[in-house]
């Protein structure tokens, strides 16, 4: 069950990161950007669905990808604190987006290197799924770096707004590198990868992103954990309401 | 005055002879008015109309639902860009437009001033509202403004899948559970006739068709579009087997008659009375308010980046 | 009144060999963002595999007054065309 576990995290951080982002679409600061968060959310939501599938199939209990991404209880849910933050201000959500590319992209590099020639077939599928989402994921990291550059380093209120969200996101950034039982038994069954070993590469470019963009690391690094283990904020009833609203209202429909 | 008259014939018969205005090329005031004030009205219709849909985008039933929907609103939202683009190229800013629709002097279509209150409505919204818009656009792809017609090409081409995930949700209400059944007619009641006033007031009462099919900026009335409408969603129909309210086949005409609507209520949702038209402008007003500091930011960022890109130069 | 993003044009080249090809315009603040916009705008159906921006106040276009100087000239010059020239029947490669 370790991979069931393992790729449903995955996911669930895809789902949930696309569901804010979607809260964007029709509001967003100008029509270009609002596409353009539209784009990055229909990318995560487009991941997780093939990762739900792929959990479907070798859970083999007859569920669809539907029944696992709306039916569970929240404390079923293994997505980052950081994905289910609101969205805020624009500075907020390219600053989350920041913070959660910079861990996805070398994650999912990493697991395909340990995915390469293992041959069994839910393996090959995971790592389809992967090779095309590095692509995705390096577009929102160069989208969320330049952004995040732009707003640090563009008027006095733009700095400070970035300010402002880096002093309330940094907290949420760190959970991503602490490892738990199930990535340990993932990386043991030689898939999974131990998330610490990928955090020197993030800090190293966040500074550098920091750096450009006239920013600084809070002087308290304490950080809030608990959402990998479904121990989630209180924004997260919330989301899970809107999401399975439909689902709970109406039971055993299709759609 | 002369010239002008001149002006005037070399532009008429250009028009007649299915030439193509461009931007650059001479044309009546009344003519470019005409068009700033129809491509804008539709430019700002996409970008309202992104927001009866968004509000179902967290709440859709499955994930297949969800990203036909969310790519569905982003599509919208490319096509008010190509419109904006095309109302540009003839003398106005995207600023200037969306000024006008905050402050009231645009107008937007007025189907997007009722609420979307089930999921339902999502098809409705993509059979009956797309559906009916599709008939006004299939005739602009060939109207005689050039960035108009290319703009509108594009959004046909982009537009055809909308039109059809709305008749798929509605098509699998109604072969789903009773509930889901009630739902799915309950939607089409409520959307049909707003769908049909789209059109606009009947022929002898709008007062701006016979000019704008003289200048083939509009191809055909009304009146016909929406006959043409009726004729093909009352075939559609049977499809769902749902009905249409108060549409019954006319042997005579060998049409189908549709009822009267309701065009003092119409009015009155273009004049602001509508049940959301309050709650559509303020969003819009305060997404373009709230995006204020960010575009300010970037224009800031790139002009310090051109200054430092030009010390560098100079250092080098 | 703010500043407003400056408005770029956009050319996608749709395959490997062929032109590009305008497509439409849009706004940014500078051309990074441009060509980000365009591949966010432009090319969300794999429309293109290559894009150009230009800011539109860096073109500069012909004035339609000036078409009959510009333009009428070429059109007498039958002889620029292949088919003006007469072969005799059946001759190949030419």
């Amino acid at each position: 069950m370790t991979f069931y576990d393992y790729i449903i995290r995955l996911a669930d951080n895809n789902l949930i990161l696309g569901h804010r982002l979607s809260e964007w679409c029709g509001h967003g600061p100008f029509l270009e950007q609002d596409m353009a968060m539209t784009n990055i959310s229909l990318d995560l939501i487009g991941q997780s669905r093939s990762m739900y599938a792929l959990a479907a199939e070798i859970n083999s209990k007859g569920e669809s990808e539907d029944d696992i991404a709306f039916l569970r209880l929240e404390h079923e849910y293994q997505n980052l604190l950081l994905v289910e933050q609101p969205n805020g201000d624009f500075a907020h959500t390219v600053l989350r987006q920041l913070f959660f590319a910079s861990f996805q992209l070398p994650l999912y590099q990493a697991m395909l290197q340990k995915l390469q020639g293992m041959t069994e077939e839910h393996f090959v599928t995971l790592r389809g799924i992967l090779e095309k989402a590095v692509m995705e994921v390096t577009y929102h990291k160069r989208w969320s770096s330049e952004w995040v550059i732009r707003l640090g380093d563009g008027t006095a209120e733009s700095h400070s707004r970035m300010v402002t969200a880096v002093n309330e996101l940094y907290r949420y950034y760190g959970e991503a590198f602490i490892s738990d039982a199930v990535d340990d038994a993932a990386v043991s069954e030689g898939y999974g990868v131990r998330p610490e070993e990928l955090k020197a590469e993030a800090d190293q470019y966040i500074d550098d992103i920091f750096r450009q963009a006239n920013l600084n690391i809070p002087v308290d690094t304490y950080m809030q954990r608990g959402g990998k283990q479904g121990v989630h904020s209180e924004y997260m009833g919330y989301l899970l309401s809107e999401l399975q609203y439909m689902q709970r209202a109406y039971p055993n429909a299709s759609w | 005055m002369d010239t002008t008259k001149n002006l005037e014939e070399i532009f008429q018969s250009k028009i007649d002879h299915e030439i193509k205005i461009e931007p650059k090329d001479w044309m009546p005031d009344a003519y470019r008015k005409t068009l700033i004030r129809q491509i804008s009205q539709h430019a700002h219709s996409e970008i309202v109309g992104m927001l009866p849909e968004g509000n179902w985008i967290t709440r859709t039933p499955s994930l297949r639902r969800k990203v036909a929907l969310l790519a569905k609103i982003q599509d919208e939202a490319g096509h008010g860009l190509y419109l904006y683009s095309a109302a540009e190229t003839l003398g106005i800013t995207r600023d200037q437009l969306l000024d006008e629709l905050h402050t009231g002097k645009a107008k937007y279509s007025s189907i997007f001033n009722y609420p979307a209150l089930t999921w339902a409505d999502m098809g409705s919204v993509g059979w009956l509202v797309d559906g009916a818009a599709i008939m006004n656009q299939v005739m602009l792809c060939r109207t005689s403004y050039g960035p108009y017609a290319r703009a509108m090409v594009r959004i046909c081409k982009e537009e055809s899948f909308h039109h059809r995930q709305g008749f798929e949700i509605l098509l699998t209400l109604s072969q789903g559970t009773e509930a889901q059944k009630k739902m799915c007619q309950e939607s089409i009641n409520r959307w049909w006739k707003p769908a049909l006033m789209m059109f606009g007031p009947p022929d002898e009462q709008s007062s701006n068709t016979e000019m704008s099919m003289k200048w083939k900026i509009k191809r055909e009335t009304n009146d016909e579009l929406r006959q043409r409408f009726v004729d093909v969603a009352a075939e559609q129909v049977k499809f769902l087997n749902m009905t249409l309210p108060d549409v019954v086949w006319n042997e005579s005409t060998g049409h189908y008659d549709f009822g009267a609507l309701d065009w003092d209520h119409f009015w009155n949702v273009v004049k602001g009375n509508g049940p959301c038209n309050k709650q559509r402008l303020d969003a819009r007003i305060k997404a373009h308010e709230n995006g204020a500091w960010v575009r300010e930011a970037a224009l800031a960022f790139a002009e310090k980046q051109k200054i430092r890109q030009q010390s560098q130069v100079k250092t080098a | 009144m703010e500043k407003e993003l400056p408005l770029w044009e956009v050319f996608i080249r749709s395959r490997q060999g062929l032109d590009h090809k305008h497509v439409g315009s849009l706004h940014a603040a500078d051309a990074q963002m441009a060509i980000e916009n365009a591949r966010d705008v432009y090319t969300r159906r794999q429309e293109g595999v290559s894009i150009w921006v230009v800011e539109s106040v860096h073109i500069t276009a012909s004035d339609p007054a000036d078409s009959d100087p510009l333009f009428e000239p070429a059109k007498d010059k039958a002889y620029r065309h292949p088919t003006f020239y007469q072969l005799p029947e059946g001759i190949k490669h030419i």
